[in-house]
């Protein structure tokens, strides 16, 4: 695979055609960088961007431009994912302004979910833009140099803009088309809420396959291990938008409780698999948030290759970030290899006991 | 989700007029007769001058006001944005959505078609979709809804609209990538 040791990396790897991944990690409920660090150094080796997300669940966690600019100091390549749900336009165009300056090359733009369904639940919701309407914001200030207002930017910002899909939502008739208006509106990649049926993934791709999306986006499948029944029942019952194929939960379920963690990273790796063969799936977008350390068995389950560790610190100037940071960085990559060089479904990685958290985490990705 | 049925219940059970957080609401009238009942208020010199009159006259434009809002709660569950999507949509308001997604529905939906904050209720997305989908009107939520002026919320959207200002709401972007005719005008 494409090895690009700069920023704009993940842009250069899709544009070269190579199968692309991407993980997820969910910035900490505290105030430590060290925590993103960690985690990315589990992934460096294995992804070639990892997404930051921004109060995924609607929970408050640490801000996703401040897990960006940490996972760098790592020398991994962020995502910075931007949600509407929390700012106004004032707000968000300043965000992104920052991201720009700061050096963080992608921005993931999506709705976010309600804040109902968080630790604030009586917070206002702000929603002033939707999706599609930060889409085409940012593609204008990066583009034409413009504010939403009219007011020039100098300079204008530069990102690569990526949109989220749920390609299994009501109604199926619809998706195809909503991802042709994001992309639009300026969506040049696009990563999917989780796909547990590659089959009916593989319809959709069809449908934006004859829209021929697939040409002017690069669209990564999400995918992600059901590490636990718990897991399971909290996907299906009251996660919306997640379809889990009936076939996989009992699948899941026939299997001793020790085992079900195995067996979903391996239902994994095989709808990984399943997702290579369908043409114009530029690559896949691993979501396990606080399963982090489960994903380079996965991938390796899969058949995929490590993409090379990228030199270290050497990203947009951020190398002086927090020397302890830095420490811990060191130390994260050393543990990554030893996991990385244990092998197998079973290695057990220094955070292995965090099985069974909650896929709630993971949804970041409503519209 | 972490509410319960009971909640949910309670939620659904509220009129769609009432104040109050956004809710999807189904329109009380047909997508045909919507698109028909449009013919008759689309703008011309009649409308135009009308518009300008109430406009110019605070009391007047008031009344007006109120009864649009009377006639558009009821069948819509308007919110008086001022910045009218209806002809795009199906007749279905998207500003009833939770979220006041103006460019189709989240990624939330349910596999039976309820809202991710009201499961009970179905998306006023799905709702828009199959409306305009049934009187061959799909094209229009292709277009590129742009964000709307927050000034503007509790305004008649009829004075906007007459006067021609509902133009810059949105653009034909989103059709682009489309085959068929595109977005028609509304």
């Amino acid at each position: 695979m494409t090895h690009v040791a700069t920023p704009g990396r993940f842009r250069a790897v899709l544009e070269s055609g190579a199968f692309t991944v991407t993980a997820e990690i969910g910035p900490p409920r505290g105030a430590d960088a060290g925590a993103i660090v960690r985690k990315v150094l589990q992934l460096r080796d294995w992804t070639t961007a990892v997404n930051i997300t921004d109060n995924q669940g609607a929970a408050v966690r640490l801000s996703s431009w401040a897990g960006s600019l940490a996972a760098m100091t790592a020398g991994v390549e962020p995502i910075m994912q931007v949600a509407c749900r929390d700012r106004n336009r004032i707000a968000l165009q300043s965000d992104l302004l920052g991201a720009s300056a700061m050096g963080i090359p992608n921005v993931l733009v999506m709705t976010g979910d309600h804040p109902r369904f968080g630790d604030h639940a009586g917070a206002k919701p702000v929603f002033d833009l939707d999706s599609v309407q930060l889409l085409w914001t940012a593609r204008t200030m990066r583009d034409e140099g413009k504010l939403l207002s009219g007011r020039e930017l100098d300079p204008a910002p530069s990102w690569f803009l990526g949109a989220v899909e749920n390609p299994s939502a009501p109604p199926a008739d619809f998706r195809a088309a909503r991802l042709a208006k994001k992309v639009a509106a300026g969506a040049q990649f696009v990563q999917t809420q989780y796909v547990f049926d590659a089959a009916a993934f593989g319809r959709w791709m069809s449908q934006v396959r004859d829209l021929g999306l697939h040409e002017r986006c690069h669209i990564l499948a999400g995918v992600g291990p059901i590490s636990s029944l718990r897991a399971l029942s909290h996907l299906q019952e009251r996660v919306p938008g997640v379809q889990v194929p009936a076939e996989l939960a009992r699948r899941l379920r026939g299997v001793p409780a020790e085992r079900v963690a195995d067996e979903a990273m391996t239902a994994c790796a095989e709808t990984i698999s399943e997702l290579r063969q369908i043409p114009g799936v530029a690559g896949v977008h691993v979501m396990a948030v606080g399963n982090e350390h489960r994903i380079p068995a996965i991938l390796r389950l899969a058949g995929l290759n490590e993409v090379g560790a990228a030199p270290q610190r050497d990203m947009a100037g951020l190398s002086e970030v927090g020397g302890e940071a830095g420490a811990a960085a060191t130390a994260g990559r050393r543990l990554a290899r030893a996991d990385a060089t244990r092998g197998g479904l079973g290695g057990s990685s220094p955070r292995g006991n965090a099985g069974g958290s909650s896929p709630r985490g993971n949804r970041a990705h409503a519209g | 989700m972490s509410t319960s049925n009971a909640e949910d219940a309670r939620a659904a059970a509220i009129p769609a007029t009432a104040t109050g957080p956004p809710r999807p609401t189904s329109p009380r009238a047909s997508a045909r007769s919507m698109y028909l009942l449009h013919h008759l208020l689309e703008p011309n010199a009649g409308y135009r001058r009308l518009a300008a009159w109430l406009e110019a006259r605070p009391r007047l434009r008031h009344v007006f006001t109120a009864a649009e809002k009377g006639v558009k709660q009821e069948i819509f569950g308007c919110r008086m944005c001022g910045q009218c999507a209806l002809p795009s949509t199906g007749y279905a308001c998207p500003m009833t959505c939770p979220k006041q997604l103006r460019n189709g529905p989240c990624g939330g939906v349910g596999s039976d078609g309820g809202c991710e904050v009201y499961p009970q209720l179905r998306c006023v997305w799905l709702t828009a979709f199959e409306r305009a989908d049934s009187q061959g009107r799909s094209a229009d939520l292709q277009r590129l809804q742009l964000p709307i002026d927050h000034r503007l919320w509790g305004e008649s959207s009829w004075i906007q609209y007459w006067q021609g200002r509902d133009e810059e709401l949105w653009t034909d972007a989103g059709a682009a990538l489309l085959p068929g005719p595109g977005a028609s005008g509304s």
